[in-house]
């Protein structure tokens, strides 16, 4: 009875959950979703409190208090600016409890009852692999987000080669296990899975960051639907191969709004090797006062603003808001072009404009505003460069050749709100500066926007 | 090859090919609440959590399970909040201050 209770309860949660999920296809029906799905981990959570196993709840509510307590801040107060940490560090949590489990179960068959099925074992191998990579490759990005650790990729002479002859220890190691369940072996695999996370995404770059994020949520997944294998439990399958797909998903879908392949980001070293490329010729930039660009953006009728992570860092995405409501009682058209790699996670910029009160059908993809930037009278650039990197289209010895860029430097005028000339994070020469069209507006971009505001109310 | 694996091998890709579906067909513009959604939704290892926290599997698998609990449950509590509050935010209308 209690058995088909369970069943039952974790049936109509997978239900809940893939029908919440489909939510988030529509912006109007996304809140629905999350809401159904909440409601689906409610049903399986209590569902599980009936389990025939458990005996003694004191652990269970400590727990589960600890849990709630901290999950509260992390919910509701975290910053929006904060959210590539706090997705990090999700995915850090996630791989940590799953690996955990995977330990206990091993120590409940295999040490304590003194058998383990192959299957099984082979699964647990799996389990605690991909728990433990996912919990401090997560930390190392978050790391690297938090600024703790430094942002540039950190290598050293045969890195990838160790790297993967632990990947391959570690598989080897794994299959092992399925014949001899040794514990010394078993544990081998655990501390291997923590140093790979760590080798993992160390020689990765702060700009790749949005693809590390997806894998990471990958892994967490892959890592959930082996321990769904290892216990024969349904929903740790679905939930786990839903979120391992999505993950995957979006790690491709970055890599190719990028124009690099995965095994490029991920054994690259992406923004070290490249010297700041310099052809000798001393170009110069045009500036342009806070005063200049007010004027010549009350004259525009089509201005178009792409945001950057330098947006983010300066957060300035209210006083863009700001700006657009001062441009638009003109009547000036204001649109958003967002790149898909724009910030440090997928979608960074549509939730920073999101948080700062920008409808969203102001928020444009790349490939549906390209066509019409020549058409644009200004572009604002705000704490964006790579994304906007005309290289990209022309330059064959540029890194970033070949990846797609928002066309800025088509549109009339370009204005570029930057702190100084400094290389960009890939420390590559963006030609987009020197044209002919560009006008730079040095300072921090907050400030900047706060005096261009007041311009405007002028 | 055991039954066990075939079983949990058909329910793995019929859900892979679910998710598929639906995942492409999530706008660029959610694309952050959708990954801490999925997040907060595999959070779901809370319940193989619970069942080694409260078993009767000695102490270091309750030590092992309640460390795990407490971690998943971050995932489930932060992750559903967090994702409600993103989406609150996202509207195709301004509103008025």
């Amino acid at each position: 009875m209690r058995f088909q209770l369970i069943h039952l309860a974790y049936f109509a949660s997978s239900l809940l959950f893939i029908v919440g999920l489909r939510g988030l296809t529509r912006p109007e029906a996304a809140r629905r979703g999350i809401i159904l799905a909440g409601v689906g981990m409610l049903v399986a959570i209590i569902g599980t409190l009936v389990h025939q196993d458990i005996i003694s709840y004191q652990w269970i509510i400590g727990g589960l208090i600890i849990g709630t307590v901290v999950g509260i801040p992390m919910g509701l107060w975290i910053p929006m600016t904060k959210m590539p940490e706090r997705i990090a560090l999700s995915h850090a949590f996630g791989g940590l409890a799953v690996a955990l489990v995977g330990v206990a179960e091993y120590v409940r068959h295999a040490i304590m009852q003194g058998h383990i099925t192959q299957f099984t074992m082979g699964a647990l191998g799996f389990e605690v692999f991909f728990g433990t990579v996912t919990f401090t490759g997560s930390l190392m990005a978050f790391g690297k987000l938090q600024g703790v650790l430094s942002g540039r990729p950190q290598t050293f002479k045969g890195q990838n080669a160790l790297t993967l002859a632990m990947l391959a220890t570690c598989l080897a190691l794994i299959v092992y296990l399925i014949f001899n369940p040794l514990p010394g072996f078993f544990y081998t695999v655990v501390g291997l899975g923590f140093l790979l996370g760590v080798l993992l995404v160390v020689p990765i770059g702060g700009a790749d960051m949005p693809v590390v994020i997806c894998l990471m949520n990958s892994y967490a997944g892959l890592a959930a639907a082996a321990s769904g294998f290892a216990l024969d439990n349904n929903i740790l399958i679905i939930c786990g191969a839903l979120d391992g797909g999505s993950g995957f998903l979006l790690a491709v879908i970055m890599s190719k709004a990028m124009n690099r392949s995965f095994r490029n980001v991920m054994f690259g070293a992406f923004g070290q090797l490249e010297a700041a490329v310099s052809d000798g010729v001393q170009k110069s930039v045009k500036a342009f006062t806070v005063e200049d660009a007010a004027e010549f953006l009350k004259n525009a009728s089509s201005v178009v603003v792409v945001p950057g992570y330098g947006m983010a860092v300066s957060q300035a995405q209210h006083a863009v808001h700001e700006m657009q409501e001062l441009l638009e009682e003109k009547g000036i058209e204001v649109r958003y072009a967002i790149h898909p790699v724009a910030g440090r996670m997928p979608g960074h910029m549509n939730v920073l404009l999101a948080e700062a009160n920008v409808p969203y059908d102001h928020l444009i993809e790349m490939d549906a505003i390209n066509p019409s930037m020549p058409t644009v009278d200004v572009c604002l650039v705000i704490g964006a460069n790579d994304v906007v990197n005309p290289a990209a289209r022309t330059d064959k010895s540029s890194a970033i050749y070949g990846m797609p860029i928002i066309d800025a430097d088509k549109s009339k005028m370009v204005f570029v709100l930057k702190r100084s000339m400094a290389a960009g994070f890939a420390g590559i020469d963006n030609p987009l500066f020197y044209l002919e069209n560009t006008r730079m507006v040095f300072g921090d971009a907050k400030n900047t926007l706060h005096s261009l505001n007041a311009e405007l109310k002028k | 090859m055991s039954d066990q694996l075939i079983f949990g091998l058909y329910i793995f890709m019929l859900s892979v090919f679910v998710g598929y579906q639906i995942i492409t067909k999530v706008p660029a513009l959610l694309h952050t609440p959708l990954m801490s959604a999925t997040n907060a939704i595999s959070g779901i290892s809370l319940v193989a959590s619970l069942v080694i926290a409260g078993g009767k599997y000695g102490k270091l698998s309750t030590i092992l399970g309640v460390i795990a609990v407490a971690a998943a449950t971050i995932n489930v509590v932060g992750g559903f909040l967090i994702t409600d509050r993103m989406l609150k935010m996202f509207r195709r209308k301004p509103v008025k201050k």
